[in-house]
C-alpha cells in the first residue's frame, strides 16, 4: 500500500512527462526551489534549461510558452496564485486559445497552465483566493479540476499530452488529500466524469475539493437519502453524457461549485439539465455569492465558500 | 542563405513594389466592399519589412502586427493567398479564418500577424528560446510599432530576451503615431532607451532607406545567430495612408498635409534600380493573377465555421437549440 498525496501525484506526473518527452519544459516563478511543491526536485533532476525559473513577468513568460509551443515544445506554466490568471487572461483567452482557428489549423498550442493551490487557502484574502475556472470554461479553454491524487496525476498527464491549451486548477482544499494507490497511475482522458458514489435519489455534481465534502455529506445523509456524487473532473469540455445518464436515474440535481454564482459553472450544469433532462424537482446549487471577493477574516472567508451545511440543505430542498 | 527574392537590390525593390501595389489593391477592395472589415495599410513603410527580411534566412521566423501585410509578403507569402485571406476565402493563407490582422504562413516561418499591440514580442521570445533549445539556428524578427513601446508586456519581453540571450531582433517601426497619438506625446524616454535599459544593443535607422535597414538588420541577425542575444532596431518611418481604412471616412486632422507631403518625398520606392519599369510591369501582372486566384477562390462552407477551433479535434457544442 502506498499513501500518495495530491501534491506528490502532481509532482510525479510532471516528472514522468519530463522524463518521457524532451519537448516538455516548465516555466514558472520559484520552480527551481519548488516553492509550490509541483516542481520539487525537478530542476535538480532535469536541469535549469528545462525547469526554468522566470522573472515576475507572468504575461511575457506565458506568451513565451505560446511561442515555444508553436515551435514544438510542450510547456507547462506554473502560476502560484489563482488570481494571476486574470493577469494572463489575454495570453490564454485571446492568444493561445485562438491560434488554431485563426491560423486555419496551421498552429497548435500545446500549453498547460497549472495553478497548484486554487481557491481559498484561508487567510490569503481578496487577491489570492479566486477560483475562476468558469471564465476559462466559458472561453472554451480545456479546464480541469481534479479532486484526488489519482486524477491529479492522470489529468495533468493528459493535459501535457494534449495539443490544445489546458488550464488545470489544483484546489488548495484538495492538496492535502492522500489516497491509497494500488493500481498504476495512468493518464485520465480529458472530458470524462467519474461517479464517485452511486446513489438513486439525487445527483450531486461537485467540483474539485468539494467532491470530498459531497461524499461526506452523502454518507451523513445515507439513512435519509441515496446520494449519487458525480465528479466532472473536466469542467470543459463537460462530460454531458455522464451527467444526463445520472440524472436519468435520479431525476434530481444539486451542484456544489466553489466559484461565483452568476454565470458560473453550476449555472451551465443546470442549463444542461434543463435542456436535456426531465427533472422531478427544481435543481439547486451551492456556490460562492454573486461576484464574490473573499474577505480576509477566517469566519468571513468561510462564509462565502460553499459549506457542508449548505449542501445538506440543498439536497433536502431538491428532494421536495 | 538569405531569402532569394530579396538577395539583390532589384529583388528588394520588386518586393517593395509588390507590397505597395498589393496595399493599393487592398484599399480599392475595401472601398468597393469586396473586403469586409478593413485593413491597416503598410504603404510608406515598405523599406522596413523588406530591409529586415533581406537579412533573414528562409528558416528564420517572424511575428507581425495588425499592419502586417508588408511583413508577410516580404517573408515570401503568396500574394494570391494573402488576397484570398483578405476576402475570407478558402484559398487564403488561413483558409479565411484569420483575415488581414491574423495572416500567417507557418511553412514560411510567419507566426502570424496579431490584433493586440505588442502581443507578438513575447511569442517571438518563446519561439526563439525553443528553437535554440532544439539546436536550430533560427532567428526571430519581431515587428511592432511605436504604440507597443508603452505596452508592459513588450518591456517584459525585452527583459526576458535579454536574460535568455534569445535570438530575437526587435524591430520597432516608429511611424510617429499610435493611431492618432503622436509618439512625442506618448513615449517617455526613447525607443532605444527602453532596449538599452535591459542591456540590449539598440540603434535607430532610417526606415525609409531599405539598404540602411538591411545593413542594420544584418548586424542584428548575425549577433543573434552567433549567440550574442537580442538586438533592437528603431526604424524611423511613416505611413502615407490612414491608420486603418475606416479612418479615411472620418477625415481626421491629426497630421498636417505638409507633414504627410514631406514624408512622401522620402518615398522608399523613389530610388529605382535599373529596369524598374519592367519590374513594375512584372509586379502588376503578378498581382493581376493573384487577384484572379483570390476572386476565384470559394467562400467557406458555413458548416465549417468551428473547424480548427481545437487542434486536438474536439468539436464544440452548437449554438443552436437542441
Amino acid at each position: 500500500m502506498t499513501l500518495l498525496s495530491y501534491a506528490k501525484a502532481m509532482n510525479r506526473a510532471l516528472a514522468d512527462a519530463l522524463e518521457a518527452d524532451p519537448a516538455v519544459c516548465v516555466f514558472g516563478e520559484d520552480v527551481g526551489a519548488g516553492l509550490a511543491g509541483l516542481t520539487l526536485g525537478l530542476q535538480q533532476r532535469f536541469g535549469a534549461e528545462r525547469v526554468v525559473d522566470v522573472p515576475l513577468s507572468e504575461q511575457a513568460f506565458t506568451s513565451a510558452g505560446i511561442g515555444a509551443a508553436l515551435n514544438g515544445m510542450r510547456p507547462v506554466i506554473e502560476l502560484q496564485i489563482p488570481s494571476l490568471l486574470f493577469l494572463v487572461f489575454e495570453q490564454l483567452a485571446n492568444q493561445a486559445h485562438k491560434f488554431s482557428l485563426m491560423t486555419g489549423g496551421q498552429a497548435r498550442v500545446p500549453l498547460t497552465v497549472v495553478v497548484p493551490g486554487s481557491g481559498s487557502r484561508s487567510g490569503w484574502a481578496g487577491q489570492h483566493s479566486d477560483h475562476p475556472y468558469g471564465l476559462f470554461a466559458h472561453v472554451g479553454i480545456k479546464t480541469l479540476a481534479p479532486a484526488t491524487p489519482t486524477d491529479a496525476y492522470g489529468l495533468l498527464s493528459s493535459a501535457i499530452r494534449d495539443d490544445d491549451p489546458v488550464v488545470l486548477f489544483a484546489p488548495a482544499g484538495a492538496l492535502g488529500v492522500r489516497e491509497d494507490v494500488t493500481a498504476p497511475l495512468v493518464p485520465v482522458p480529458i472530458g470524462t466524469a467519474r461517479t464517485v458514489r452511486r446513489g438513486t435519489d439525487v445527483t450531486v455534481v461537485a467540483v474539485g475539493h468539494l467532491v470530498h465534502q459531497a461524499v461526506a455529506v452523502a454518507e451523513e445523509l445515507a439513512g435519509e437519502v441515496s446520494v449519487e456524487v458525480l465528479d466532472p473532473r473536466t469542467l470543459y469540455p463537460l462530460d454531458r453524457a455522464a451527467l444526463v445518464e445520472s440524472l436519468g436515474r435520479t431525476g434530481r440535481l444539486v451542484v456544489a461549485d466553489d466559484s461565483n454564482r452568476f454565470a458560473g459553472f453550476a449555472a451551465e450544469v443546470l442549463a444542461v439539465a434543463a435542456e436535456e433532462c426531465r427533472l422531478l424537482a427544481p435543481p439547486r446549487r451551492v456556490t460562492r455569492p454573486d461576484g464574490a471577493v473573499l474577505p480576509f477574516a477566517p469566519t468571513l472567508d468561510r462564509a462565502v465558500q460553499p459549506s457542508a451545511g449548505q449542501l445538506r440543505d440543498a439536497i433536502r430542498a431538491a428532494l421536495k | 542563405m538569405s531569402l532569394p527574392h530579396l538577395a539583390d537590390p532589384a529583388g528588394r525593390y520588386r518586393t517593395m513594389r509588390l507590397i505597395r501595389s498589393f496595399e493599393e489593391l487592398a484599399l480599392e477592395w475595401v472601398r468597393s466592399g469586396l473586403v469586409v472589415g478593413g485593413t491597416h495599410p503598410y504603404i510608406g513603410q515598405e523599406a522596413v519589412a523588406v530591409g529586415v527580411c533581406a537579412a533573414l534566412d528562409p528558416a528564420d521566423q517572424l511575428t507581425s502586427t495588425h499592419r502586417g501585410h508588408g511583413h508577410v509578403l516580404a517573408k515570401g507569402a503568396d500574394p494570391g493567398r494573402l488576397l484570398a485571406e483578405l476576402l475570407g476565402r478558402v484559398g487564403g493563407l488561413n483558409g479565411g479564418r484569420g483575415g488581414s490582422m491574423h495572416a500567417a504562413d507557418f511553412s514560411l516561418g510567419i507566426l502570424g500577424a496579431n490584433g493586440i499591440v505588442g502581443a507578438g514580442a513575447p511569442i517571438a521570445v518563446g519561439a526563439a528560446w525553443a528553437a535554440r533549445r532544439r539546436g536550430e539556428p533560427t532567428v526571430l524578427a519581431s515587428f511592432f510599432g511605436d504604440g507597443a513601446l508603452n505596452q508592459g508586456v513588450l518591456l517584459e519581453s525585452l527583459n526576458l530576451a535579454s536574460i535568455w540571450r534569445a535570438p530575437v531582433v526587435f524591430v520597432c517601426e516608429n511611424n510617429g503615431y499610435a493611431t492618432t497619438l503622436p509618439a512625442a506625446s506618448a513615449v517617455g524616454g526613447s525607443a532605444c532607451g527602453r532596449a538599452a535599459a535591459f542591456g540590449i544593443p539598440a540603434e535607430t535607422v532610417d526606415g525609409m532607406d531599405v539598404e540602411a535597414v538591411r545593413a542594420a538588420a544584418e548586424r542584428a541577425v548575425e549577433r543573434a545567430r552567433s549567440g550574442g542575444g537580442p538586438s533592437f532596431l528603431e526604424c524611423l518611418t511613416y505611413r502615407f495612408e490612414a491608420h486603418h481604412t475606416m479612418e479615411r471616412r472620418f477625415r481626421l486632422s491629426y497630421r498636417t498635409a505638409e507633414e504627410v507631403a514631406s514624408w512622401r518625398e522620402r518615398d522608399p520606392l523613389a530610388a529605382q534600380p535599373p529596369g524598374a519599369a519592367a519590374i513594375d510591369l512584372e509586379v502588376a501582372e503578378l498581382l493581376s493573377s493573384a487577384a484572379g486566384f483570390a476572386l476565384a477562390s470559394a467562400e467557406p462552407d458555413p458548416a465549417t465555421a468551428t473547424d480548427h477551433l481545437y487542434a486536438s479535434g474536439l468539436r464544440p457544442r452548437s449554438g443552436a437549440a437542441l
